[in-house]
């Protein structure tokens, strides 16, 4: 469903990604691996349209969009997480998650400042669906707690959460993994396959914590300074000398 | 030469003279953001009080009967300089400082209310009429025209363009060769790094208000003698004008300041010789809203990469 | 530590001196053509002294005083009191609203006419902060150029009136949607600018149009204003002691009763006042509606919202817009109540005390910000001697709030919003 093909971004001088090509395809845990500073976030960026890439093509179900601004790609269905958590930190918990339907709800303001029936049955199927998600998430009991004050590891659960009731066809998580400890990183894993198998979304995800990688993804593609090195399941990365050389190199 | 051309050097010469000291007062505004990335509102009446203390300062001396010009103009100087950057530093320790790194627009309303109270307490200690300001430096010579038109480039325009010729050239060997000026350079560029390297931001931050307003200062006295008469709104519009100098030549940059602060002084007074005196105003606030939206890193600025 | 702290505490007073004894110390006196320069009379110097010993003091046992400080504003002190059930809490407001509602609208009756003549003012500034505060508390764009829309929905009227002879209630719809198209036109271009800047180019608009209505002296009379502009009438009804339009009956002769000025005093404040209301009620809602929430979230993170699917032009024109409505709304009444209107009423200080209502209330917050705006409003009245000093206060309360309450007198609460228990 999604095809990133030769994909090259230059900041000034620096090509920060050079020749990159993934695809995903439906029902897929895609991962992105690399060392630091391998260009990474920098794809991620391209991907959700917070950048316009320099050369290449991304295709979302067979439509051109890169260079679409981010707003209307989160819309196509394509969402994302942040490598540090941007919530919006001084709204509730189930705030955040209403923001992110804004766009399922009818916006017309008359029918809203007058409260129509209409208005208040999407409404209602809004608030629905967030405590739904909480719900999964676990969070139900801090639903009217400002996000800014919930610990980190809630805070990143609460950011997929919202990512998920705008329903998308693919989410793309930037180290979700980053500053959990090892019991609620199993809960991510969890958390992660149950997207795939029960809500049928399609999962593209940077991660330098190799065990949540080895154990979730389908396939893995490594970037080494911005360049594609291997790509495959996790068996085959496992055996890839570049792979392995890059990865020691670093070390 | 044709009148007509006349008129325009000397609109030229005018616009020139104003523009230098925008691009004082403008180097405070530039500075200032270039460190810590937010707007001194406060610094246009940093300017107008290092006006009002020299006026002090030359009052008092002729009261005293000294009549011997440059003594009484560094007196001034010096005067206005001490108390504007006592005043700049005391802005910063009290109203910036405590608030820096806060949800951005939490600075920028102190700096607002800063603002406000400095203007209000110059307003109350000295009245809000407008006071006349000694013209010293009179006279000048001709460089042309007949018995209807005469262009002409006054002393006081030269002490202005001289004086700051000479403060930009200190400024400049001052961040490129002193300690501190190296210190500045390297907090502007990473104020987190700088920290981690042992440089004490705090006071390089101290630093850059403290040398802003010894430049508005300056300012202040030649634009209080060019004009002849000072009020304690005068800060308001001119840090207007000097903050669209900043940006027209790109925020954080110092001889974008310069060059932002001359286009700016020419481009009014070609439209108060050409146009209306009146409009002169609208004219450099349409100038800073076109560049902010058209190019908002001005003519010498360095683009700004947003990090997620 | 001592000895570093008497070093700095005296360094501090110095400075101290340096910055108030020139200017508060020596007063230039113009006589003519001549300055001189007099010394201040003694109590002002002792003042001076004063305020050196006190900023001495002060960075001399700085840590302990600002410890306490920060105690007393720290949220939630002197509150020990357990939360209270929430919609336990909301039944009571509404009830303490309403009582307070019916007493605005008694209250007129019973008192002065200059007391009546401040409250529509005080109603007015309500109907200001509460649009700005659309615009900077929730939606966080600073508009430092807010006083404009009011001057496009004053002068709509006074010239609607003047060239059309329009009718107040003509032209309160016809003022607050023109002064929302300027906020959209003006909006569409500068709202992609970062903070900052959005700040200094709409200060820059407020004075453009300023200027211009000064100096575009054929349509508005530039300095000196527009004159004669009628007051709302009741039904047909006009409140002066004779009628002025024809086919127009008069207040007094219609309920056979005196004529009295102070009827068209009380109906302005009356008018005002449901405006008030209404301004507050739509706000509220909307606060409580998608487009409202998406406003907090640009302020809290553009990035995340934009990565949500929330377009940063339409949301922030939306709140630019609607902050602009309500200006507009204010000035129409604003005209309407001093018959006379010039570009004096619309400087920038006018933006900034609106601002300061909104910042001392606390952002967001409606309640907070009705309260300031009466405080700020009332309190230079009550303590006439002190009126002058009130810009320095508003100045100084500005910068006390940033440093030491940012949140405002009375901060936002979140909306609570109950859900259902999944099964």
């Amino acid at each position: 469903m999604l095809e990133v093909q030769n994909l090259s971004m230059r900041f000034g001088g620096l090509l920060a990604v050079d020749q990159v090509s993934l695809d995903v395809n439906e029902h897929e845990i895609v991962a992105i691996i690399g060392p630091n500073g391998a260009g990474k976030t920098t794809v991620f960026n391209c991907m959700s349209g917070f950048y316009k890439p320099t050369g290449g093509k991304i295709l979302f179900q067979g439509k051109e969009i890169q260079g679409t601004p981010d707003y209307k790609i989160s819309r196509l269905g394509l969402v994302r997480t942040f490598q540090h958590v941007r919530l919006f930190s001084r709204m509730t918990v189930v705030e955040n998650l209403l923001v992110a339907q804004h766009r399922h709800l009818n916006t017309n303001l008359l029918s809203g400042i007058l409260n129509t029936p209409n208005y208040r049955e999407k409404e209602q199927k809004s608030l629905d669906r967030a405590a739904y998600w909480l719900d999964r998430v676990g969070l139900t009991d801090m639903a009217n707690r400002e996000a800014g004050n919930l610990a980190y590891g809630q805070q990143r659960r609460l950011e997929i959460a919202r990512c998920m009731v705008t329903e998308p066809r693919l989410l793309m998580l930037d180290e979700p993994a980053a500053g959990l400890n090892p019991a609620e990183t199993k809960d991510l894993n969890r958390l992660i396959i149950s997207l795939k198998e029960d809500y049928n979304v399609s999962v593209v995800l940077i991660e330098h914590d190799m065990s949540l990688v080895m154990d979730i993804s389908d396939r893995i593609n490594v970037i080494n300074q911005g360049r594609p090195l291997a790509s495959g399941t996790p068996d085959e990365i496992r055996r890839n000398d570049d792979v392995i050389k890059a990865y020691l190199g670093e070390a | 030469m044709s009148e007509a051309s006349l008129y325009f050097i000397q609109q030229l010469v005018n616009g020139l003279t104003i523009g230098s000291t925008y691009a004082l007062i403008a180097i405070g505004y530039t500075m200032v953001y270039g460190i810590i990335g937010m707007i001194n509102f406060a610094h246009g009446e940093i300017y107008m009080i290092g006006a009002y203390t020299a006026l002090i300062a030359i009052t008092g001396l002729a009261t005293l009967g000294v009549s011997w010009l440059p003594l009484i103009l560094i007196v001034a100087l010096v005067c206005a300089v001490i108390v504007s950057s006592a005043m700049g530093w005391a802005v910063e320790r009290a109203a910036y400082r405590p608030v820096r790194g806060r949800h951005r627009l939490i600075p920028l309303i102190s700096a607002i209310g800063m603002s406000i109270f400095l203007q209000n307490y110059v307003h109350l200690a000295q009245g809000s009429r407008n006071i006349g300001f000694p013209l010293m430096i009179q006279g000048g010579f001709d460089f042309g025209g007949d018995d209807t038109f005469r262009g002409s480039i006054s002393y006081m325009q030269m002490t202005i363009f001289v004086t700051t010729l000479i403060c930009m050239t200190a400024l400049s060997l001052f961040i490129s060769r002193s300690r501190i000026g190296r210190a500045c350079r390297a907090v502007s560029q990473d104020l987190g790094m700088a920290n981690l390297l042992g440089i004490d931001t705090n006071r390089i931050i101290a630093a850059t208000f403290v040398i802003g307003a010894a430049l508005a200062a300056v300012a202040g006295l030649l634009l209080g003698m060019y004009y002849g008469s000072i009020d304690p709104l005068f800060g308001f519009i001119a840090g207007l004008k000097a903050f669209t100098a900043a940006v027209l030549g790109g925020i954080g940059s110092i001889p974008g300041a310069m060059l932002g602060g001359l286009i700016l002084g020419v481009s009014e007074s070609m439209t108060s010789g050409y146009i209306s005196g009146a409009y002169k105003d609208v004219v450099s606030f349409g100038l800073l809203i076109l560049i902010l939206l058209f190019k908002p890193t001005g003519l010498l600025g360095k683009p700004e990469v947003e990090k997620i | 530590m001592i000895a570093n702290n008497l070093k700095h505490a005296l360094f501090c007073a110095v400075i101290t001196l340096v910055i108030s004894y020139p200017i508060l110390g020596f007063n230039l006196v113009a006589r003519g053509v001549d300055i001189t320069l007099t010394g201040a009379d003694a109590t002002t110097l002792v003042m001076v002294a004063l305020a050196a010993l006190i900023v001495f003091g002060f960075q001399l046992f700085r840590d302990r005083i600002v410890g306490t400080i920060t105690d007393i504003t720290r949220p939630g002190f002197g509150t020990h009191k357990e939360p209270m059930e929430e919609n336990r809490r909301a039944r009571i407001e509404s009830w303490v609203l309403t009582g307070i509602l019916v007493l605005a609208l008694f209250w007129p009756f019973f008192v002065s006419r200059g007391s009546v003549d401040l409250a529509t003012l005080v109603l007015i500034y309500i109907m200001l902060a509460l649009g700005l505060n659309v615009v900077v508390g929730l939606a966080g764009l600073l508009d430092l150029g807010y006083v404009a829309f009011y001057a496009v929905g004053a002068y709509t009227f006074a010239l609607l009136s003047e060239y059309l002879g329009v009718s107040f209630w003509m032209a309160l719809p016809i003022g607050a949607l023109l002064a929302a198209l300027f906020g959209l036109l003006l909006g569409f271009p500068v709202l992609r600018l970062r903070g900052d800047y959005l700040a200094i180019v709409t200060l820059g608009f407020g004075e453009i149009i300023r200027i211009l209505l000064n100096n575009m002296t054929n349509l508005t009379g530039g300095p000196n204003g527009i004159g004669g502009i009628p007051e709302p009438t009741l039904f047909g009804m006009e409140f002066g002691r004779r009628v002025k339009e024809e086919g127009n009956t008069s207040f007094h002769e219609t309920f056979g009763i005196a004529y009295s000025s102070e009827h068209k005093v009380i109906f302005l404040y009356l008018i005002a006042l449901v405006l008030a209301v209404i301004t507050a009620l739509v706000i509220r809602r909307l606060m409580r509606m998608p487009v409202g929430r998406a406003w907090e979230a640009l302020r809290e993170d553009e990035i995340a919202a934009k990565s949500l699917g929330l377009s940063r032009t339409a949301v922030k024109l939306s709140a630019f817009t609607i902050g602009a409505f309500f200006a507009g709304f204010a000035g129409t009444v604003f005209a309407s109540k001093q018959g006379f209107i010039s570009p004096e009423s619309f400087v920038f200080l006018e933006s900034a005390i609106i601002l300061a209502i909104v910042v001392l209330g606390g952002m967001g917050s409606q309640m907070g910000v009705i309260l300031a705006a009466i405080a700020v409003t009332i309190l230079p009245e009550l303590a006439r001697e002190f009126s002058e000093y009130r810009m320095l206060i508003f100045g100084a309360a500005m910068v006390l709030m940033m440093v030491w309450r940012p949140q405002g007198l009375m901060p936002m609460r979140r909306i609570h919003i109950e859900l259902k228990k999944q099964e």
